[in-house]
């Protein structure tokens, strides 16, 4: 991409394995890809292609096969010193889909929010903490008098803001989005959004936003990267990505994504994909640069037709 | 937004009397203007209530539409508007702490609302009525073969033999997609992927032969590309089985793929009715605005998403005016005095708020509402 942008990640041939011998099958398989300073990098996939793990692999819940996984420089998967690990645990957050689903419902707000923080400061004074945790739920749009209440007082939309808050007092640099809003009624998912691409802006935060849905993913992010079965298969910038998509998963994904247009929609007749149709017993795929910033999966023969498929446009 | 209110004097109630007399020709006028069609559900000021912990809910707030043989009816709304209590009404599957308090339900000319014994509604559920939930492993029993549970649907709905019924079984899972039916036939729910099984679920739907399907968020747990597929299949089936369906969902785009018409649910009402083009394209309740505006395919990336301000009512207190009024900017005095009748905008068009009688001020749509609807082609008047 250009040459004045920052990378902040870097993956190269990451792989998480899943399974003992026999059922060994791999649920992030050979990904690589840049994410910029500032930017909001979007992961679609369908349920079970392994965005969750690739997030988690990233935070290091989850334990890479192979590969490197670099952050502002320095290697952050494997054995790493402890000190590294402490400040990752700051500066790399990740935002679930439910956040309350694993909390201690006995917990109060004002704990749940600072939790982590406490984790890691553990010299913070009480008046401190306090003025951190009012900080943070006044930037998601909380009012100060619910941190003395439980979580499951309060709706969809407003766990989601205190699972932001939690991320956020932790001044990370990157946030890992983990379907923010899928659970979230159009209404509350456009507040969450909005508020997502302020704090964004605000606090020039860089974003992985994993998301299933397509027209989400087009609406917040810089670049979209489309992930099937551990594989990711193409990366654009967005309006490239949607105008022009490559890799036949992908146009079968785009085409099956509802619009909101009873005429088109209703003209519009899904495409299927079948993996089928790649050939890969000689000629073997690769990770190929088709067009600046355009990446595609796929063999010499797939890349030469993709090459006059854009030719052509 | 302020203006508007000033513009809106105070003067501008409508008397009591006017409103029953416009609720009551809305219908007459419906009757009308579909005359050739074949009502085959008619809902007339449907009012369902709960009670919890003592305290009274009322989840459906007098609702009446009409529903056509053959056509498919989306009804859209978020979650919690009563959706699902309102299907649900139709097939006697209310919770038990529920119960229909006034209104009908208009079945092939029989009351629903009046039957009180769960034997009659086996007359209905299942052989006239069927109902698609949005989570397949609910309907699914988890220990029996997947041709084991369509079969016994045959088997309870008709007058098959055990081996006939299998055969059917058969041509049943071919009929829903599902290749190499015998083997399929002795295998259990846990062997399905998600859009398989609702695929069963389907299956074991139309098995009574039922002339009304009622699909409760159909699509809502699966990936878009099955979702593609399984509102595909679906559409077949209507098709082919000339099936009246009713889809519920929270997402403007299944409504736009699948609907004839759509009706739009808020806090237990129906506030806007018309065809699929007619709602997209000249919306006329602010609800349905703020709902269709909500969507990120209206946005480029930058822009500010549309949100509606506020919660939704709580449906423990009695609702005055217009539900929509205290998070609509544009809202009238009279939205929150009086609810507001249907009003007709075409024939097949209605929708409950003041902004439409003529006394109201001029209120235009937000301007990306009125840009899809010129995209759509779609003039007004
Ligand atoms: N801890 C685990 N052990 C074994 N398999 C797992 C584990 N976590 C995820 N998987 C499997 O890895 C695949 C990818 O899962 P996931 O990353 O959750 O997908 P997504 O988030 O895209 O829906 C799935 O097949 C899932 O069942
Ligand atoms: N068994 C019940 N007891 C009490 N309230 C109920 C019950 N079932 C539904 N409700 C309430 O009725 C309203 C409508 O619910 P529902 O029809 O499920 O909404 P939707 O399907 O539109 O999401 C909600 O406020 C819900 O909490
Ligand atoms: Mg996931
Ligand atoms: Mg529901």
């Amino acid at each position: 991409m250009d040459k004045g942008k920052e990378v902040l990640l870097s993956l190269r041939g990451v792989e998480v394995a899943f399974g003992g011998r026999g059922h060994r099958f791999l649920a992030v398989d050979d990904v690589s890809f840049d994410i910029y300073r500032g930017e909001t990098f979007g992961l679609v996939g369908e349920s079970g292609s392994g965005k969750t793990t690739l997030g988690r692999a990233i935070v290091r819940i989850n334990q890479t096969s192979r590969g490197d996984i670099i952050f502002e420089g320095e290697k952050i998967n494997g054995k790493i010193p402890r000190e590294l690990n402490s400040k990752l645990i700051q500066r790399i957050q990740m935002i679930f889909q439910d956040p309350m689903a694993s909390l201690n419902e006995r917990a109060k707000v004002d704990y749940i929010v600072s939790e982590g923080l406490m984790n890691v400061k553990k010299g913070l004074s009480e008046a401190e903490r306090r003025r951190l945790v009012a900080e943070a739920m006044r930037e998601v749009g909380l009012p100060a008098e619910f941190a003395d209440r439980f979580p499951h007082e309060f709706s969809g939309g407003q766990r989601q803001r205190i699972g932001i808050a939690r991320s956020l007092i932790m001044k990370p640099s990157l946030v890992i989005a983990d379907e923010p809003v899928s659970a979230l009624d159009v209404s509350i998912r456009a507040q969450v959004l909005n508020l997502l691409a302020g704090l964004q802006k605000k606090n020039r935060l860089t974003y992985l936003f994993i998301a299933h849905d397509l027209s989400v993913v087009r609406f917040i992010s810089d670049r979209v990267a489309v992930i099937r079965k551990g594989k990711i298969v193409e990366l654009a910038g967005t309006e490239q990505l949607f105008a022009h998509p490559l890799h036949p998963y992908t146009k079968a994904l785009l085409s099956a994504v509802p619009v909101p247009n009873p005429v088109l929609a209703k003209k519009r007749q899904p495409k299927l994909y079948d993996p089928a149709c790649h050939d890969y017993s000689a000629d073997k795929p690769v990770w190929a640069e088709i067009e600046r910033g355009h990446f595609v999966y796929g063999n010499e023969r797939e890349l030469a037709g993709y090459r006059r498929e854009l030719a052509g446009r | 937004m302020a203006e508007l209110e000033k513009v809106c004097t105070k003067s501008f109630l409508p008397e009591e009397r006017r409103i029953s007399a416009q609720g009551g020709k809305v219908f007459a006028k419906n009757t009308e203007s579909s005359a050739g069609r074949e009502k085959i559900l008619s809902v007339q000021d449907l009012v369902i209530k709960f009670k919890l912990r003592g305290q009274v809910l009322t989840a459906v707030r007098g609702v009446s539409i009409d529903v056509y043989r053959g056509e498919s009816l989306a009804i859209v709304g978020e979650s919690g508007s009563g959706k699902s209590v309102f299907a649900k009404s139709f097939m006697g599957l209310l919770d038990n702490n529920g119960w229909v308090d006034s209104g009908s339900i208009l079945f092939d000319g029989c009351d629903l609302t009046k039957i009180s014994r769960e034997k009659e509604w086996t007359q209905i559920r299942g052989k006239r009525i069927a109902m698609v939930f949005q989570d397949p492993m609910t309907s699914l029993n988890p220990l029996r073969t997947i041709g084991g549970q369509i079969r016994e649907a045959l088997l309870l709905h008709g007058s098959l033999s055990r081996a006939e019924a299998k055969e059917q079984t058969y041509r049943i899972l071919a009929d829903v997609g599902i290749d190499d039916p015998k083997r399929r036939y002795r295998q259990y729910p846990h062997e399905f992927s998600g859009g398989m099984r609702q695929r069963v679920v389907i299956a074991i739907a139309i098995a009574g032969r039922p002339e009304f399907l009622i699909c409760d968020e159909p699509t809502t747990a699966l990936d878009v590309t099955i979702q593609a597929q399984i509102l595909q299949l679906l559409k077949g089936l209507q098709k082919k089985y000339r099936l009246t369906v009713i889809y519920i969902t929270h997402d403007l785009g299944v409504v736009a793929k699948v609907a004839d018409r759509v009706a739009v649910m808020y806090a237990g009402d129906i506030v806007e009715v018309g065809s699929c083009e007619e709602i997209f394209f000249d919306p006329r309740h602010p609800y349905t605005w703020a709902l269709l505006s909500s969507m990120p395919q209206l946005r480029a990336k930058g822009e500010e998403l549309c949100t509606i301000k506020g919660t939704p009512p709580n449906l423990y207190q009695t609702i005055r005016g217009d539900a929509f009024a205290p998070r609509n900017p544009q809202a009238l005095v009279a939205d929150f005095k009086a609810r507001p009748p249907y009003f007709y905008v075409t024939p097949t068009h209605a929708a409950r708020t003041w902004l439409l009688d003529p006394r109201a001020p001029k209120v235009e749509p937000p301007g990306h509402i009125k840009r899809l609807g010129e995209e759509g082609g779609w003039r007004n008047g």
